[in-house]
């Protein structure tokens, strides 16, 4: 352990990483909107629809992902 | 050219989002299935009746409605984390592409579920009362948005500290305030435990433990492999290139 603690300073091969450049924020609001609402839909479809809330008729939504929605800790009945 | 960044960020992000939930539906499959399947032993033993023919059966809810479920939900992570990623570059400290990304999957983690989750555990089938669905559902998401945001706010205030405290000190203070406004949370909020009689106390526990690991391995998985590919994209931008060169000696004004 202390051999390597005292190695690693002069031994790293590696040069000190270069924080990347900023991403102008015009240039992610488009993605980031479309995007950003698509996901939350596809979320919501696993999590929630026909539980509290119900888009669709029936229980099919549900009772497919049902053991999903369990697992990943959403309540589901 | 920016743009292109942010698309191949997305897609790449979306795509180590579903590698990881492969990884995490192993998980769920292997460690969460059968205390699925115990806790419906368990509630139709205990059931007055059980009206009503099946819709889809246990066999295609345990393999093909759980992947489902947990790809849709890793892809759907990965793409937010990524969009996320792209605000969080270069702008929340000095971190590197795969630093910055493992940092990023773990205050999703955190904030996305554990938070929630302490208050709001994961419930097997047989507990939870049904009555209380509406109330529970929408005190869940109210938990995940509010320590979203609350997530971000703690990043935005040490940024803001740091200069006067110090990166250590600003970032233990920021994380003192996330604890204190969590615990208030905590605190204010409606709780709900509906175990049933004699449910089983060990299934409950290593159920919810299950239910953890399984978002411990996506976020972790992703953290991981998004960082990877992340560099990837990343680092001919910053090392060759006249652009690339360009854009990382002038300071963007943006």
């Amino acid at each position: 352990m202390a051999q390597s603690a005292v190695a690693q300073p002069t031994a790293s091969p590696t040069t000190p990483t270069a924080v990347p450049a900023k991403l102008p924020i015009s240039a992610i609001a488009p993605w980031a909107v479309f995007f950003g609402i698509l996901m939350l839909v596809l979320l919501y479809f696993v999590g929630a629809e026909q539980g509290a809330t119900s888009l669709v008729s029936g229980e099919g939504v549900h009772e497919w992902v049902h053991d999903a929605r369990h697992l990943l800790g959403f309540p589901c009945h | 050219m920016n743009s292109a960044t942010v698309r191949n960020l997305l897609v790449r992000g979306m795509l180590a989002g579903l590698a990881a939930g492969l990884l995490a539906l192993v998980v769920a499959y292997f460690l969460g299935e059968p205390r699925v399947d115990q806790a419906i032993a368990f509630e139709e033993a205990h059931a007055h009746e059980h009206g009503g023919e099946e819709l889809v059966s246990r066999t295609l809810q345990s393999t093909a409605g759980l992947s489902t479920g947990v790809l849709v939900y890793g892809v759907a992570f990965g793409g937010i984390a990524a969009l996320a990623y792209c605000f969080a570059l270069g702008r929340t400290g000095r971190f590197g592409p795969r630093a910055s990304a493992l940092l990023l999957a773990a205050a999703g983690l955190v904030a996305v579920y554990v938070v929630p989750f302490l208050k709001y555990p994961a419930n097997p089938p047989a507990v939870g009362d049904p009555d209380t669905l509406d109330q529970r559902t929408t005190l869940y998401f109210l938990m995940v948005v509010l320590s979203v945001l609350l997530a971000v706010g703690t990043v935005i205030l040490g940024k803001r500290l740091a200069p006067r405290l110090g990166n250590w000190n600003a970032t233990v203070a920021a994380g003192a305030f996330f604890v204190l406004v969590v615990g208030l949370a905590y605190a204010l909020l409606p709780s709900y435990s509906n175990v049933p009689e004699g449910f089983p106390a060990t299934l409950l526990w290593q159920y919810r433990l299950a239910a953890l690991a399984v978002q411990v391995t996506l976020w972790t998985a992703y953290g991981l492999l998004f960082g990877l590919l992340a560099e990837r994209v990343l680092t001919p931008r910053t090392a060759a290139g006249p652009e690339g060169a360009a854009a990382r000696a002038t300071p963007v004004p943006h």
